[in-house]
């Protein structure tokens, strides 16, 4: 999922690097459009979202996999997927209840993983320019790759175009993996002796990657490892995920604490950044 | 009927906060530190979760198949490989050790 990379940046990017932008009513508020400046097309922006589309919707495979191999039934599969249509939360919720987590331990890290999707939602809001009945129906698209795809594109008629095509391939590809996967699982009996209990952590990492730019995501990573790991033997199930998500609020004190010459180079001209904001 | 219960809370409460970031005024979210927060609890999150679900079995620690595994797609991801090369990486090398031990 290389588009992970843009969103997650996108946060960091304050809006009034571009101010001349905001003259255009319908220009996306990023410096993402500054790579294709005559404006793109109806099938270049189609053919961006069904990339994005198709390379993440089959990895509903792996999703059906390992919630087959964590014994989650295959209705219970297909429903995540359905109703929850964001990964990240969708396999943590899996991996807490096959720890044995209690269901709303479980459920509480998967939320907070999802908490992103309201960053997105935000920036979205004003380019989508969605009311009542289709902003209820467009909500439950609104998650990382839709958000790439769409902040990508400059003017209405685009980012909508690309949030929907985008949404709708993600989620009917998504939905249909689950399902193939979930079901092969079963075909295939033991998953542990395929090796498939390490699709869960490979999924993981591979999200969490394009997210250690600065020292501040590594030490953050870190020491939620630490915290992760040296907790497992001593609390509840469940509970250790939601106490080294602690490591996020405790770097980020200790790092606005640290005089700004202790900070990296890249971290300062970050803060900096945003301190001038 | 627990994981019923999961399931509900999970996609009740992941549909509200998309739906929370479209409906509420803009400058509510958009603090610097809220912002900064919310960009580094998936790092947290996901960090955690790999390192149990890579070294944890049946509430203690371990070290199996699966941190080979991990190993083979933290170096896929180092050369940039796609996201599901990367996890098939991790499960044959886990398949290829466990098969060999």
């Amino acid at each position: 999922m290389p588009q992970q990379r843009d969103t997650f940046d996108r946060p960091e990017v304050p809006d009034a690097s571009a101010p001349d932008t905001s003259a255009i009513p319908e220009a996306p508020d990023g410096g993402a459009s500054e790579s294709s400046p005559g404006g793109r097309d109806d099938r270049a922006v189609v053919r961006d979202a069904l990339g994005v589309g198709i390379a993440v919707g089959l990895s509903g495979f792996a999703f059906g996999v390992t919630a087959a191999g964590a014994d989650i039934s295959l209705a219970q599969t297909c429903a995540l997927s359905l109703f929850v249509f964001t990964g990240a939360s969708q396999f943590a919720l899996v991996s807490a209840l096959a720890a044995g987590g209690g269901p709303l331990t479980a459920a509480a890290g998967a939320f907070f993983l999802g908490f992103r999707n309201a960053f997105y939602g935000l920036r979205l809001s004003r380019l989508l320019g969605l009311r009542g009945g289709a902003r209820i129906a467009a909500a439950h698209w609104v998650i990382d790759e839709t958000s790439a795809v769409a902040l990508a594109q400059r003017g209405r008629h685009a980012v909508r175009l690309g949030f929907t095509v985008t949404g709708a391939t993600l989620f009917g590809l998504w939905n249909l993996t689950t399902l193939l996967g979930a079901l092969g699982a079963e075909a295939l009996g033991d998953t542990d002796a395929w090796g498939l209990d390490a699709a869960g952590p490979a999924v993981f990492l591979a999200l969490l990657a394009p997210m250690l730019r600065t020292g501040v995501e590594r030490a953050t990573a870190g020491l939620a490892v630490v915290l992760g790991l040296g907790l497992l033997p001593v609390l509840p199930a469940g509970v250790p995920v939601l106490v080294a998500a602690l490591a996020a609020p405790l770097v980020l004190l200790v790092h606005s604490r640290m005089p700004p010459g202790r900070r990296g180079e890249r971290d300062g001209a970050r803060t900096a950044e945003e301190e001038s904001r | 009927m627990s994981v019923w219960i999961a399931i509900g809370a999970t996609a009740l409460g992941c549909y509200l906060v998309k739906l929370l970031g479209l409906s509420v005024p803009a400058g509510m979210l958009e603090r610097p530190l809220v912002q900064r927060l919310a960009a580094l609890l998936p790092v947290a999150l996901l960090a955690a979760l790999t390192a149990q679900q890579t070294f944890e079995h049946q509430l203690s620690l371990v070290l199996d198949a699966r941190a080979a595994g991990l190993a083979a797609a933290a170096l896929a991801l180092l050369f940039r490989a796609p996201f599901l090369v990367v996890v098939a990486a991790a499960v044959l090398v886990t398949a290829g050790v466990r098969a060999l031990g």
